[in-house]
């Protein structure tokens, strides 16, 4: 589903360039739930910003359902995104001038989607929040802000969601109801589902855990949450984490 | 599939929801320019379509024909056999004089209208009581402006005496078509019927006087073609021929010019406004970077997000530019009323469709250029942003590109399109553009240059605030030169309209002032000069002067008759300084409102008998095309003079004393016929009066002016020309303020920032408060400098060649205005940064 293939990237910083990541590879399989976790500064959100297509690597390529991200330019990884991505983020990034409805329609809008207040209404209603559809932002707790992103992320059936410390924002309680969320979402949907966190116990809810340090992998083991197989840790940690240990 | 532009629209309609009063807010920049465009052009077509209206009533015929010398017989024959041939004609005679009414003895100058029956031909003359126009040939009546019944304290029914003819005041004129109402102000009007003309004694040879006659012709007849065949015969007669078509073009050539020039000035109003737009939307951008990282994130294209952003600036231009032509509507409604004295129809004002059209077309032209220039930052927004602000990556979106320079050049050539569509040719409107580019241009330089000195000149020792005020004028993606352009403009049209007034009225109380008497009596017939002296001097006044004047033409020189003359030198022969009417006087020495430029005043040179010295005025000698020692002959009523130019002189035409442009020796017109114009000082202003009553009473042919009285027309005039003046000021100052408050949202969250970090470091609001004053005021003292620099040198070019005068720096009103300035810039700052005062620290904090 998802490929990493020597991924780097760096940074200019004076005249030196800077490396954030290093040679990380990595496959990660259909309807797999990763989390990528790491110390502040380990190049998480880098990786995350590569995977998504968010940003481009210095070297190396990342496929995503067998399309190079590295080989499109910013508009056709923006329409491939809408297609098959979903995202949430730490701050949730919620439009703060749209409704929460309204925040869950943009990316079957973007789309062209003409089922979108509809869909937007049920996934709403399948996050708890069928009697909020029509509150601002700034009228939601963090928890139902996370919920309203999730539903958004979830709004074009992505084959593969990418998650920024969902739960960072989050007071415990309301960060574990989130992460059940997403596990369960992920069952129904058979989306993969990508995590990054510095928050071991979210982690742990993962079929598997990367673990990053200074731009390089350094584990990739099976985590403690679901049942699933992980293919690609034997394959692709291997030679990474040797390169770097 | 992709998102149908319908679905754009909606998300940009959602998503504009809080920030669609502040985008119109920026917008509203434009509104003003919208506004001037709106009101000009409409105007400027109402106008035109009232002259085109009216304007066989304007002329009061369908063909004037005016002659300087009055109608010669065979013109006057030509006219009585047009009458027969069924094209009546009606004539007009105009010269000044004094009235004297009775019972209240008081005297004024007015202008005499000596009429013939028929006149006008068209349009309606009002008067009060009703109707009492119809009846001025049945007798020795007289109808009056309303100013001189109040001037003279007389009123209908009671006598008027003008010459030596004594009419009854039938009814005052309340409206007469073809004259601006500003007329009666210069010169109060009396009409009286044309064949009491000759009773009043005062249209003899030499005298001052304009000869018109209008003709009616049948409905449809195509005057132009009509007069065709009669055209020279009628010229041979000196005679000037104004069609009611050539009146028209007349009328409408100098409104359309006027149009023309205040709307550069709407268009510059317009553009500072388009730079007002740029700084909102500038600010707009930086907060909408998160929305758009997010947008991108969730798969929207770079052209659907700029579509999204255009939409809504589009959207919120259109307002802005409604607003304003709604605005332009409403002053267009009340410019009748402002300037409609200076206007000679009367304006019916009515909607103009294709000038609140194009108002608005060229207004959301403008708005969108200006803001696609900031917005297209917004296509080079990374997704990444989403999940990490990444301040390099932001400053990388905002690097130049291709479609940045395809934005610019879409600006200035909007910019000359828009000139050349005000002016009236091409190149016109590239002197425009080039116009609006530099006068932009050089208060921008201004704007950089003294922000970089104000930094250069920033010393330690200075306190904290004000270090810190002047620091952030340089923080980044600062907006210093658009309010300092904004203020500047304002503060460079305001004060150039100030110094340029204030010049020209100091000017007038200087002549004034330093004019040696204050009643001139002029008509003075040789045989009445002395009995006049006598009479003021009786009454304990004093005669200042006395000077002759004689009515001469031009006759050649060298020995060449005029045509010849004219050949030889090369100008056309109908010039008017080879056939005007010169008014020339004879003296031995030099008066202190002249100058000599070349050659020698009259002194003991030797010349042949009959040949004479003469000084001709620096203007008249390049008319003439004639240099020193050129002998000139004069043709003197019937006698030919001859002359030697023995010097030149520069004459400052400005004070009121007579001026000439040909000053002979005293023995070469000694035996002329002429008259007098005699100035007396007399202290008070009942003696003034008293002794206008007593010459008029003696001498009915000679009319005086007291100079004070000349001095109230001017003030009353002035006064109507201030509140015009006033209003564009007002209006140059209102423009500015829009643009200043988007300039100074493009930096309030970075101000809000800085200001709660400062009070976390342990700053209290005072000192805020200082620092914010401290900004504004420099930025207003910026603004006002250089606005006030360019004003200086354009006022100076103003009034050095167009007004022909000498400039003087009124520093009072410039230091007024400079401080006005000021105080608007620490407003709207204090303003705009209340956040600043209100904001806990905590809560900027936690935004991050």
């Amino acid at each position: 589903m998802l490929v990493a293939r020597t991924l780097t990237k760096e940074y200019r910083s004076g005249t030196a360039p800077l490396a954030v990541l290093r040679d990380v590879s990595f496959d990660i399989p259909e309807g797999a739930f990763v989390a990528i976790v790491g110390p502040s500064g380990s190049g998480k959100t880098t990786l995350l910003g590569l995977l998504a297509g968010l940003d481009q690597p210095t070297r190396g390529a990342v496929l995503l359902d067998g399309e190079d991200l590295t080989r499109l330019d910013e508009d056709a990884r923006a329409r491939l995104r809408g297609e098959k991505v979903g995202f949430i983020f730490q701050s949730f990034q919620l439009i703060p001038t749209l409704t929460a409805q309204e925040n869950v329609q943009v990316p079957l809008e973007l789309q062209g989607r003409g089922d979108a207040g509809e869909k937007a209404r049920d996934l709403l209603t399948r996050v708890g929040l069928g009697d909020r559809l029509d509150h601002f932002p700034s009228q939601l707790s963090g928890g139902e802000q996370q919920r309203v992103a999730i539903a958004r992320a979830f709004a074009n059936e992505p084959r593969i969601l990418f998650a920024d410390e969902p739960t960072g924002n989050l007071d415990g309680t309301t960060g574990a109801k989130i992460v059940a969320l997403l596990d369960q979402l992920n069952q129904e949907s058979g989306a993969t589902v990508v995590i990054v966190t510095h928050d071991l116990g979210l982690a742990e809810h993962a079929q598997r855990v990367i673990r990053l340090r200074d731009g390089v992998v350094i584990e990739d083991r099976p985590g403690r949450g679901g049942a699933g197989t992980h293919p690609g840790a034997d394959d692709a940690s291997g030679p990474a984490a040797g390169a770097s240990a | 599939m992709r998102a149908p532009l319908s679905t754009l629209f909606r998300l940009a309609w959602r998503e504009s929801r809080t920030a669609r009063r502040r985008l119109l807010l920026y917008m509203s920049s434009i509104s003003l320019g919208v506004a001037a465009l709106v009101a000009i052009d409409s105007f400027a077509a109402n106008v035109q379509r009232s002259i085109k209206e009216q304007s066989r009533t304007l002329m009061g015929g369908d063909l004037n024909l005016r002659a300087r010398q009055g109608f010669s017989a065979a013109a006057d024959s030509l006219l009585d056999s047009l009458a027969t041939a069924g094209f009546p004609s009606a004539k007009v005679t105009s010269f000044a004089s004094m009235a004297s009414a009775q019972p209240s003895g008081n005297t004024r100058l007015t202008q005499v209208r000596a009429v013939t029956p028929g006149f006008p031909f068209y349009g309606e003359v009002l008067t009060e009581p009703a109707g009492r126009w119809a009846q001025l040939h049945r007798g020795r009546y007289v109808l009056v402006d309303p100013s001189v019944l109040i001037g003279l304290d007389a009123q209908v029914g009671d006598s008027l005496q003008i010459g030596y003819a004594r009419f009854e005041i039938l009814a005052a004129i309340t409206n007469i078509p073809g004259d601006p109402g500003i007329a009666s102000t210069i010169g109060p009007r009396v009409f009286i019927p044309a064949q009491y003309l000759a009773e009043t004694g005062l249209i003899a040879a030499g005298a001052r006087a304009e000869y018109e006659a209008v003709l009616k012709l049948p409905e449809g007849t195509r005057t132009p073609i009509w007069v065709a065949p009669l055209r020279p015969r009628i010229e041979k007669e000196n005679i000037r021929i104004r069609t009611v078509e050539e009146r028209e073009i007349d009328l409408t050539d100098a409104i359309q010019q006027l149009a023309r020039f205040l709307s550069v000035v709407g268009l510059i109003a317009l553009l500072l406004g388009g730079i007002g737009v740029a700084s909102g939307v500038n600010a707009f951008v930086q907060r909408k970077i998160d929305t758009v990282a997010v947008l991108r994130c969730l798969g929207a294209s770079s052209a659907q997000v700029l579509t999204i952003y255009l939409v809504q600036a589009a959207a919120m231009g259109f307002l802005g530019a409604a607003a304003g032509a709604v605005l332009g509507i409403g002053i267009q409604f009340g410019l009748p009323k402002m300037l409609g004295d200076f206007l000679p129809v009367d304006v019916q004002v009515s909607l103009v469709p294709s000038a609140i059209l194009l108002g608005l077309g060229i207004g959301v032209w403008v708005a969108v250029v200006f803001a696609l220039r900031p917005l297209l930052v917004l296509r080079r927004v990374s997704p990444l942003q989403a999940i990490r602000r990444d301040d390099a990556a932001l400053a990388e979106s905002r690097r130049k590109d291709s479609a940045t320079q395809i934005t610019n050049l879409a600006l200035v050539a909007s910019v000359i399109g828009l000139a050349i569509n005000r002016a009236e040719t091409v190149s016109q409107g590239l002197l425009f553009a080039v116009g609006v580019f530099v006068s932009i241009g050089t208060l921008w330089l201004a704007a950089a240059g003294l922000a970089r000195l104000t930094r250069r000149i920033v010393s330690p020792t200075w306190p904290y605030v004000l270090r810190q005020g002047i620091a952030n004028l340089h923080r980044p993606a600062a907006q210093t030169q658009s309010v300092v352009l904004a203020l500047g403009f304002g503060s460079f049209l305001v004060t150039t309209i100030v110094l340029v007034q204030t010049n020209l009225l100091a000017q007038f109380e200087f002549t004034a002032a330093q004019s040696r008497g204050n009643l001139v009596f002029f008509d003075v017939q040789d045989d009445q000069r002395s009995g006049l002296a006598a009479l003021v001097s009786e009454s304990g006044h004093e005669v200042v002067s006395e000077t002759p004047i004689v009515t001469m033409r031009f006759a050649g020189g060298n020995g060449l008759t005029t045509e010849e003359w004219a050949e030889r030198v090369g100008m056309p022969a109908r010039n008017w300084a080879l056939r005007r009417e010169y008014r020339s006087t004879y003296r031995d020495s030099i008066v202190p409102t002249e100058t000599l430029l070349s050659g020698e005043w009259f002194g003991e040179r030797q010349l042949p008998a009959g040949v004479y010295e003469v000084s001709l005025e620096r203007d008249i000698t390049d008319e003439l095309k004639a240099t020193l020692g050129d002998t000139l002959q004069w043709d003197v009523q019937g006698v030919t003079i001859r002359t030697v130019v023995t010097s030149t002189r520069e004459v400052d035409w400005g004070r009121f004393e007579p001026n000439f442009f040909a000053v002979f020796q005293t023995e070469s017109l000694r035996g002329a016929p002429a008259q007098f114009v005699t100035i007396a000082a007399v202290s008070s202003d009942t003696a003034v009066a008293r002794l206008q009553r007593e010459a008029v009473r003696r001498y009915p042919n000679v009319s005086s002016i007291d100079l004070s009285l000349v001095r109230g027309t001017i003030n009353q005039i002035v006064s109507k020309v201030t509140l015009t003046v006033r209003f564009l000021a007002l209006f140059s100052l209102a423009m500015g303020i829009p643009v200043l408050f988007s300039a100074v949202a493009a930096t309030r969250r970075d101000r809000l920032r800085e200001g709660v970090l400062l009070k976390t470091l342990g700053a209290t609001r005072a000192q805020i408060g200082r620092i914010l004053l401290a900004e504004y005021a420099v930025l207003g003292l910026l603004g006002s400098l250089s606005g006030m620099l360019l004003a200086v040198g354009g006022a100076w070019g103003l009034v050095t060649f167009v007004f022909q005068s000498t400039f003087s720096f009124a520093a009072l009103p410039a230091l007024g205005i400079a401080a006005a300035m000021m105080a608007l810039a620490v407003s709207i700052g204090l303003l705009t940064g209340r956040d600043v005062f209100r904001e806990t620290p905590m809560a900027v904090l936690r935004e991050g």
